[in-house]
């Protein structure tokens, strides 16, 4: 990397990051610049494909949770729940309100998890100027453990319905194998109420964090719900007032793979949207608990913001939710006759989204009449959030300038790229470009 | 290992995979804090510390070997390391994606990307002991945090890691956990899987899936027909063993053992 004309913003400009670090997977970011005009800059996914897609042909259906969870060990629920949603719409099958409530208990836990694990050991370390989570630990011992206590809580709410934290057992089609016992669950109970102080010391901390202004005019699109938050049903909803059953995902969202890039990219109305935490929490702020919404009226946490960083805070908001919401639920915990419903398999062809941690992730299977899937498609966030995360780095390498050092440059487009949480190993959809290099 | 005054130090290295394994790492929340006063991380990419081509003592390898790339990469990983550690399903046996082995990989390709020629692949998904020397295995889908301490202890302590390789059923008998198989006449994978999950499925109620592979003198071939008596079609049969683990020999054998009734046409 030369320096010598480090101030001319017309100097030749290569950035290459061969290892993006705190990320989920392999990525890696590829810049250049030649007479002031920005030639490449995006973030490159070189993680292997895996053609998942594939294995799940000729599977039965009760196979598919198990086998789609191994796309991403860190929201193997997002993959349970969406294929199992979609076959139980299929099917005809209505699990009841017990299997929904836990449901989102065991959501909050993998929101919990996956929140707590990125603001503490991915994303802020960018902020308080330190390599990573083991040398921020030092000077913010406290603050580091109470991310890993938050992380702990959310992985132990896995554990309680899902048997283990990473590729969970206990979810089936039609409901749950086995229902916790109230012991098990009054102790849980007691640990969620101890981290509620926990949550709003998280909350108030992300919220007086000097993070930087990224203002992008983007089209957020998130699950909604009149009821309540939106995670496992609903109606796709957007900024621009669009309103999608799930049935109608392919008619409007579609996936293309465009020259220089190694991923697909989804557009929706043929444009780029913005999934996850901060999109969510723009259109379903209203469906927060007042506690929540109390929290961040008194903080000055302004939502919708269209500022790209308070995507942390959103992360910090939801984690607080995801205490409240589970305590909500389990504080009125009773054991159920039967924790699942019987489903008679029919054909036809399957779908559903609904919210990972890191936004919304659709499926699409087609099923034959003897419960066998025919084909498969899963569409995660990254994919969704390609096309955002390109001109988030565009547009603010321009706001902030050229002429700027390499060094700047590259730390201001990691901390864009990580800000989103891309999940690399959700890698049904992305693929490995070969390098070009002059 | 090293000198009493130096600490050992240990890299972290990912292939294909869904990173699940390394959250064995990330999930042990103060004892990761613990972990590092033991140890130097010198490479763990997705944590933070970078070090691809450090000399290493122990190297942690999550992941299988699926393009040309990754051979060279492995290679240099077990050049600089003392220890090479595989932990996971898919370093270990090659994972659920190895099942593209068996099916005519190009064609999966052009199914899924409409410009496959942008892709670098290998046709296979190997196991890292199909390419460099492995001092050590964990196996799982995923590995326990357990199971990773137990190991970084007992090599600090500078003794042999201890494979346990017997059965869940094993587990099953000593969580007093009610034979799902006998007394429900669910297909479990227990009589050939080895333990280290806690012989979780079954205390669930639900059927093992093997996501620990094969355990010692795993009777393959009986299991099968066992769970053909309980009215499984004989394709079923073949894919519950041909799954997370099918490139492992013992549960390969399943391929040999049970023709596809459907055909194997793509």
């Amino acid at each position: 990397m030369s320096k010598v004309n480090y101030t001319s913003p017309e100097r030749d400009i290569d950035i290459n990051v061969p290892v993006m670090v705190r990320v989920e997977g392999e990525g890696a970011l590829e810049f250049t610049a030649r007479e002031g005009q920005i030639e490449k800059l995006h973030l490159k996914i070189y993680e292997p494909p895996r053609l998942f897609e594939k294995f799940l042909e000729g599977q039965q259906y009760t196979e598919v949770p198990t086998m789609a969870a191994r796309i991403c060990g860190i929201c193997p629920i997002a993959y349970q729940m969406t294929s199992i949603r979609a076959i139980e719409r299929l099917f005809g099958a209505d699990p009841g309100p017990w299997v929904h409530d836990m449901r989102r208990v065991i959501y909050c836990g993998e929101w919990l998890q996956s929140h707590a694990l990125h603001i503490h050991l991915l994303a802020t370390p960018d902020f308080l100027g330190y390599d990573n989570a083991i040398a921020m630990a030092q000077d913010h011992p406290e603050t580091v453990k109470r991310g890993m206590k938050l992380q702990g809580l959310g992985n132990d709410l896995l554990t309680l319905l899902g048997g283990r934290s990473v590729h969970p057992i206990g979810m089936r089609v039609g409901g749950f194998y086995r229902a916790p016992e109230m012991r098990e669950v009054s102790d849980l109970i007691d640990r969620l109420e101890d981290a509620v102080e926990d949550a709003i010391g998280l909350v108030e901390w992300t919220a007086g964090l000097d993070l930087p202004l990224d203002e992008q005019a983007f089209n957020c699109v998130a699950i909604h719900n009149d009821r309540e938050y939106g995670i496992n049903e609903g109606l796709i909803v957007s900024t621009q007032h669009q309103q999608l059953s799930f049935d109608d995902y392919n008619q409007h969202f579609k996936e293309h793979q465009v020259k220089h890039s190694t991923a697909f990219y989804s557009t929706l109305g043929g444009e780029s949207y913005f999934v996850g935490p901060l999109a969510r929490v723009n259109l379903n702020f209203n469906q927060l608990p007042p506690a929540v919404r109390g929290l961040c009226r008194d903080l000055g946490l302004n939502f919708p913001s269209i500022n790209m960083f308070d995507n942390v805070r959103a992360r910090s908001v939801e984690s607080y939710y995801s205490i409240v919401e589970a305590l909500r639920i389990l504080k009125n915990y009773q054991k159920p006759r039967s924790p699942y419903v019987d489903v008679t398999p029919r054909p036809g062809i399957a779908r559903h989204a609904t919210e990972a941690p890191r936004g919304m992730i659709f499926h699409q299977f087609k099923i034959d009449g003897n419960g066998r899937v025919e084909t498969a498609c899963m569409i995660p966030p990254t994919s969704q959030n390609q096309g955002s995360i390109e001109s988030n780095l565009k547009n603010a390498v321009l706001k902030y300038g050229l002429e700027n050092t390499d060094d700047d440059l590259r730390m201001l487009c990691e901390k864009i790229i990580r800000n989103y949480d891309p999940c690399i190993s959700c890698s049904t959809h992305f693929l490995k470009l070969t390098v070009h290099r002059q | 290992m090293t000198t009493s005054t130096k600490k050992p130090r240990v890299s972290v290295h990912k292939f294909a995979s869904c990173s699940g394994c390394q959250l064995a790492f990330i999930n042990m929340g103060e004892n990761l804090i613990k972990l590092t006063e033991l140890v130097d991380i010198v490479h763990f990419a997705e944590a933070g510390p970078l070090g691809p081509d450090d000399e290493v003592d122990i190297s942690f390898i999550e992941g299988s070997i699926t393009t040309p790339h990754d051979v060279e990469r492995l290679e240099k990983i077990r050049e600089k390391s003392t220890f090479v550690i595989t932990v996971g399903a898919c370093a270990t046996s090659g994972g659920i994606q190895a099942l593209k082995n068996n099916a005519d990989s190009d064609v999966w390709m052009r199914s899924i990307y409409a410009k496959p020629e942008y892709i670098s692949s290998l046709s296979t998904s190997a196991a890292i002991k199909n390419h460099v020397k492995v001092d050590f295995e964990l196996w799982g889908c995923p590995v326990d945090v357990k199971q990773m301490l137990a190991v970084v202890r007992q090599l600090l302590y500078g003794v042999a890691p201890l494979d346990i390789n017997e059965k869940v059923c094993q587990e099953c008998k000593r969580k007093n956990t009610v034979c799902i198989m006998v007394t429900k006449g669910e297909p479990c994978m227990g009589p050939v899987t080895r333990t280290g999950c806690g012989a979780l499925c079954p205390s669930f109620g639900a059927p093992c899936y093997a996501c620990y592979g094969p355990a010692e003198n795993s009777n393959v071939k009986l299991l099968g027909e066992r769970f053909i008596g309980l009215g499984l079609d004989q394709n079923v049969v073949k894919r519950k063993f041909l799954s997370i683990h099918n490139a492992t020999p013992a549960f390969a054998e399943a391929k040999l053992l049970w023709s596809d009734t459907e055909g194997a046409q793509q």
